[in-house]
């Protein structure tokens, strides 16, 4: 028997910078590994970024297949999909990990259905179990848990018969581990068998973006919902926010809306949070948002409706209407400053 | 010689507006109280084509995998400007995760025979898994563009597309066949006509095996044609065994009510004493500045 088959990472790397999502896997995959007795291991694709791979090491990754081709240094579809099939062919992992980032929604789907293996998306946790059939007994295998529709249920998913089980996550959801500087990672170059005709996407420009908002480094997030989704609430919001030198989130149907832009969105589809203080605005606290702000160290929630379910993870719970309390926040906190 | 544009609609319950009589005592949603609707980002799918006609020339065929109602989705296509319809239905279909899906709806594609585009939405809003679009164009042995906003350049031959990266956006352009996903930012999509849904409103499906004919339906000529086309496993010449529950890798092990029981929840009156205490509470605690 060679080594027991690995747990997976696939590794997004930008400007030189391993993405944190692929590092928060790479701890994740660390803490599945060790319940099976597996080695963490990951692929990279890209062009010079063997340097930037070494960090890897000091998260727990024992191993990376490097495929390296200038033609791999912007992603495209068909030629990573099939690169990522050829590793995962030869060395076999039991679980694969994507972040549920715009490249790794595009080409984890496209890996599974070549490979015919399960993929959940948005995993809000993960863990390893077991699971029985009238006919079957699997152990080790890979729980993939996410918020299903329809209220306040979270599904356990599994692909029990399929090699590998792959799921994707998204950002902040999983925990950093310390780095240990003294842990190195092999770094294995690894053919990619890819020819010219799989190269069929040209991309022809770039843009770059600023980000309008970075919620995941805040330390203070005041949060929008539906009970807040007009202008005059927004600005109170959007002044608290500034008055603690915060930042503005939002649940999804006031991203829908429009009137705040997606990176400001928080929850199972948006971004994981994890500020020191969450002050929910007119959210009534569905799964898939507790999904991405359950993790803050202090919760305010400010709702009309006692029975909302955010007052089940609050630390401070106000009814009230938020065109009322916001002022009221606001007021006391400026007399707080200048006192 | 004009295009050839296919489009996957797909039947959702309409998670975005869930109406209190919807929720059961225990929070949980009852499904069967919401409507069902064509799942939004497929109506942006379909007006995509639907511009890309207008522009270059081209037919239209929209298709979905669901249950017999599903072909609700159909007509709303049809009133929209589709010009013909197929609805994939068969028991041995239920229970299909997204790679029994995809694999359904390559086979029907296989069996419409040429096509240079297909065009999906970006997600369902039921599951929001985005996966069904990609796996498809793998089945397809085709190239995917994902996350397209906007079709900024489209020939006979290869079309030039917008879309959404982690950072920002690119300009991508590729040549045809081609898969793209398409999100809310492409485009309005356009209300149905009063005329087609006219015409088309008491259209029923009828089952059909043999080779695909590709009448379209025009609202002067349903006399003619006077049935949306039904195509079950056999049809399409699906291995039932990739279909359905027994094409699914994935299965659902548990669901789980999560019970939120509160934990030390301080309750502040609208009082201002009240909130003045509560903010220096968590001043004391560090938590804010
Ligand atoms: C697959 C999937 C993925 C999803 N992903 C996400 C996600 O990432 N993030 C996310 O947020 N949602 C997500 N959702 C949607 C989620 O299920 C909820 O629909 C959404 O979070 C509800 O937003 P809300 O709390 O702002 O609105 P509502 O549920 O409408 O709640 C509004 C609340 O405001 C209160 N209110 C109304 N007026 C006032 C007032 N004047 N003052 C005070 N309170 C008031 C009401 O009592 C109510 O509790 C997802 C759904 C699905 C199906
Ligand atoms: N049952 C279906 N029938 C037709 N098209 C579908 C079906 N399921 C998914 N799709 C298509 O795939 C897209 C993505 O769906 P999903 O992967 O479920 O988020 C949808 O927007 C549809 O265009």
């Amino acid at each position: 028997m060679g080594r027991a088959n690995p747990v997976m990472v696939f590794i997004e790397c930008r400007d030189h910078h391993i993405a944190e999502v692929s590092i928060e896997l790479i701890c994740e995959a660390g803490r599945l590994a060790e319940k099976i007795g597996a080695p963490v291991e990951a692929v990279a694709l890209g062009y010079q970024i063997q340097d930037d791979l070494e960090v890897l090491g000091q998260y727990g990754c024992r191993r990376v297949h490097y495929l390296e081709d200038k033609r791999l240094a912007h992603f495209t579809s068909v030629p990573f999909a099939r690169a990522m099939v050829k590793v995962i062919k030869e060395i076999e992992p039991r679980i694969v990990l994507f972040g549920a980032t715009k490249i790794g929604r595009d080409v984890a789907p496209r890996v599974a259905s070549t490979l015919k293996c399960g993929l959940t998306a948005d995993c809000t946790a993960l863990e390893i179990g077991e699971h029985r059939t009238k006919d079957k007994e699997y152990t080790d295998i890979l729980l993939q848990i996410r918020p299903a529709f329809g209220g306040n249920i979270l599904a356990t998913i599994i692909s029990p018969d399929s090699t590998p089980s792959m799921a994707t996550v998204r950002d902040g959801v999983m925990k950093r581990t310390d780095p240990d500087p003294a842990q190195t990672t092999e770094i294995v170059k690894t053919d990619h068998g890819l020819s010219d005709e799989d190269f069929l996407t040209e991309v022809l420009e770039v843009v770059e973006k600023e980000r309008d908002v970075d919620l995941k480094a805040a330390k203070i997030i005041v949060s929008a919902g539906m009970g807040a989704c007009n202008t005059e609430s927004l600005s109170l919001i959007k002044e608290l926010a500034t008055l603690l030198g915060g930042e503005v989130g939002a649940s999804r149907p006031v991203v829908d809306s429009g009137l705040l832009g997606k990176d400001h969105q928080v929850g199972q589809t948006g971004v994981a949070v994890n500020p020191n203080l969450y002050i929910a605005c007119g959210i009534s606290g569905q799964i898939q948002h507790r999904a991405g702000m359950s993790g803050a160290k202090r919760i305010v929630a400010i709702n009309d409706n006692p029975a909302a379910p955010i007052f089940g993870i609050a630390h401070y719970g106000i009814v009230g209407n938020v065109m009322d309390i916001l002022p009221k926040l606001i007021k006391t906190f400026k007399a707080r400053n200048s006192a | 010689m004009s295009l050839n544009i296919i489009v996957t609609v797909k039947q959702v319950p309409d998670t975005h507006h869930i109406a209190a009589d919807a929720m059961k005592p225990d929070g949980t949603v009852n499904r069967s109280a919401l409507p069902a609707i064509v799942n939004p980002d497929d109506l942006h799918a379909l007006e995509e084509a639907l511009k890309i006609k207008e522009r270059l020339g081209a037919s239209v065929t929209a298709i979905t995998m669901g249950p017999d109602n599903a072909i609700e989705v159909l007509r709303e296509c049809l009133y929209r400007g589709a010009d013909d319809v197929i609805l994939l239905s068969d028991r041995r279909f239920a229970g299909s995760d997204t790679l029994a899906t995809s694999y359904v709806l390559k086979c029907a594609i296989d069996k419409i025979g040429s096509y240079d585009l297909v065009i999906c939405g970006h997600q369902a809003i039921d599951g929001d898994t985005a996966q069904v679009g990609p796996q498809l164009a793998e089945k397809l042995g085709v190239n995917q563009l994902t996350h397209v906003s906007e079709v900024v350049d489209v020939s006979k031959e290869s079309i030039t597309v917008k879309r959404s990266v982690e950072n920002g956006h690119e300009r991508a352009k590729s040549r045809l066949p081609v898969l793209l996903t398409v999100t809310s930012e492409a485009n309005v999509p356009r209300p149905p006509s009063a005329k087609r849904a006219l015409a088309f409103k008491h259209l029923d499906s009828k089952a059909c095996d043999g080779p695909y004919e590709n009448v379209y339906l025009e609202p002067d000529t349903c006399i003619e044609v006077d049935h949306i086309k039904e195509w079950d496993a056999d049809a399409i010449g699906a291995d039932a065994e990739r279909c359905g529950i027994s094409g699914s890798p994935t299965r659902v092990k548990k669901i789980e009510n999560v019970v939120l029981v509160a934990g030390d929840i301080k309750q502040v009156s609208n009082d201002e004493a009240d909130i003045s205490e509560m903010i220096r509470e968590l001043v004391d605690a560090h938590i804010i500045a």
